[in-house]
């Protein structure tokens, strides 16, 4: 057993005992605070799927991450309300269940990261960062004049989605699932990259002139890339309305973008598990460091700027140890 | 000259106000080597960028093995046969040899929307892998990655890539560029070996190796093509030393 696959295993089963450590500390508040952890880490694996392995770097994240939230929030709202969504050109009432509701959310995503994907992809470097930024912000502004489900002030979510057998309601459960949407995301990114797919998306990262002169039509990779990532993001929007059962529109401000990006270059870019410990070291710095001062980002942005100058792999390179090697 | 795979008449590209080609016209016949020379700014990398599709002439025609190829897309034209190697060596230099050579592979067949079965157990590459490397002479070097090859390799490689998907033409671009003589001996093996098999097009610096393989040279000045024909007709032609005076290496060739 390397050093790479004892630090996965320890994490893995922490997180797996967590909520039983947190009863057994009388500190409950724990899985409230781990479930958010978990969706955040969620949302940075999917973004270190583009910026880590495809190259793409994006400022506009969380966006998808918005959309997903908005349409658990949007469509709960009509359920409760007894009203319908959309009367044309097709009837489309509220809806609370869970195989219903983040079905919408995944693929709403994933075509708005379509339609952004595809005008964005045709740039690329600082111009890529920019556009996929202001339409990023176009989106926050869109929901801030979006009267009719809250604008500025956001909408509250009534009750949790419904799904049979799990009752999103009780934290624990709610943990589990968390965990769950994690851990399939994380098995799928893995097979992923090391996939024919993944093989063509790390060409284009490297030497993209080199792969259109070997055949690829390295845009529509990129695209279908850049999808799923934001798919991934969309299903993290899903689960925060619900853990915080409210959203805003300040959940697809340009500052949480950077905030999931910094999770990612944090925890290590190119890894798949470090953006876990990235997400995981941010938040949880930045609930300790709240304790004593509001200020807490003057702490963490010189932290951050060590990890990126000496830590080429993040926080997951220096655990896992080989610098350099994803596999 | 009876069967023209590579015909291109009279491209002009300009930049501003400066005409990098200037009706640049060829012919490349199937199974031969053809050199494309020129001095430094006569624009031989602009030609070549237009017949490779990285570059659109401003006006002009590209005829390939019967198909008008002016405006398909780089990748478009790697799939029909044309097939180029770099001037700065861009093997990609993260991955593996059998990496490397896996992705030329999978280039040339079919699609890679395959999301969840290891690259590695890919029939496709599977089958086809082993002959690349041997066919390059780097089988031994397979699990290297390319960053830790000589240069000489990263060449060999590169070429190797650009082979993998059986092309109909290579496109040189300066492969002796950066060479040491030992590589450069080497080198000039293994494309006399390509020479046997496939139609080439060579731009290079090197006057000696160029006029040691070539079958027919055309030389370019300002955009422009002064002379084309067979090594020894170009060695002796006015024009041509003209525009190479003092440059001796016309002389050793």
């Amino acid at each position: 057993m390397n050093r790479r696959t004892i630090a996965i295993t320890i994490g893995a089963v922490a997180l797996v005992a967590l909520p039983s450590l947190a009863s057994m500390a009388d500190e409950p508040y724990l899985v409230t605070l781990f479930s958010r952890i978990l969706i955040y880490a969620l949302a940075a694996v999917s973004l270190d799927l583009m910026l880590g392995f495809g190259g793409m770097v994006s400022l506009g994240h969380a966006a998808f991450f918005g959309i997903g939230a908005y349409v658990v929030v949007i469509l709960s709202f009509h359920a409760v309300e007894g009203t319908a969504l959309l009367t044309w050109p097709l009837q489309l009432d509220g809806h609370q269940s869970v195989l219903v509701v983040w079905p919408i959310a995944v693929l709403l995503a994933a075509a708005a990261a379509a339609v952004i994907g595809a005008l964005s992809l045709r740039t690329s470097g600082m111009h890529f960062i920019m556009i996929t930024l202001a339409f990023a912000q176009m989106l926050y502004y869109f929901f801030v004049s979006l009267e009719a489900y809250g604008g500025d002030d956001g909408l509250s979510l009534f009750s949790r989605n419904t799904a049979p057998g799990i009752d999103l309601g009780d934290e624990r459960q709610f943990y589990y699932l968390c965990l769950a949407a994690l851990a399939a995301f994380l098995f799928f990114s893995w097979r992923l990259v090391h996939s024919r797919f993944g093989m063509v998306i790390r060409g284009c990262m490297e030497n993209e002139r080199r792969m259109k002169s070997l055949g690829f039509a390295t845009f529509r990779y990129r695209l279908v890339c850049f999808v799923i990532a934001g798919a991934g993001a969309g299903l993290a929007g899903a689960l925060i309305a619900n853990q915080t059962e409210y959203v805003s529109p300040g959940l697809m401000h340009w500052t949480r973008s950077g905030e999931i990006l910094v999770m990612v270059l944090l925890g290590g870019m190119g890894t798949l598990f470090g953006p876990v410990l990235g997400a995981a070291t941010l938040l949880l710095v930045e609930e300790l460091l709240s304790i004593y001062t509001e200020h807490w980002m003057v702490y963490l942005g010189p932290f951050l700027i060590l990890v990126v100058l000496f830590a080429k792999r993040g926080i997951y390179g220096v655990l896992a140890g080989g610098n350099g090697n994803h596999d | 000259m009876t069967d023209v795979l590579l015909a291109v008449r009279s491209l002009v590209k300009r930049f501003g106000a400066v005409k990098a080609s200037n009706g640049f016209s060829i012919d490349v016949a199937r199974g031969e080597l053809h050199a494309l020379i020129g001095p430094n700014g006569a624009g031989k990398t602009t030609a070549l960028n237009q017949l490779s599709g990285e570059l659109a002439p401003d006006s002009g025609e590209i005829d390939f093995d019967g198909r008008r190829i002016t405006r398909l897309p780089i990748h478009r034209r790697a799939r029909l046969g044309l097939a180029r190697s770099y001037q700065i060596t861009s093997v990609f230099d993260h991955l593996t040899v059998k990496e490397n050579l896996s992705l030329a592979i999978v280039a040339h067949n079919g699609h890679s929307f395959r999301f969840w079965r290891k690259a590695g157990d890919d029939p496709v590459i599977h089958r086809a892998i082993e002959p690349a490397m041997v066919r390059v002479g780097l089988e031994d070097r397979a699990d290297v990655v390319a960053a830790n090859l000589s240069h000489g390799e990263k060449r060999q490689l590169e070429v190797g890539m650009a082979l993998v998907g059986h092309p109909k033409m290579l496109l040189l671009d300066e492969p002796y560029a950066g060479m040491g003589p030992g590589g450069a001996v080497e080198l000039t093996k293994l494309i006399q070996r390509l020479k046997a098999e496939f139609t080439i097009l060579l731009v290079e610096h090197d006057m000696r190796a160029v006029f040691t393989l070539a079958d027919r040279i055309t030389v370019l000045v300002y955009g422009q093509v002064i002379a084309s024909g067979p090594p020894d007709t170009i060695r002796t032609n006015p024009a041509v030393r003209q525009a190479y005076l003092g440059d001796d290496l016309m002389e050793q060739g």
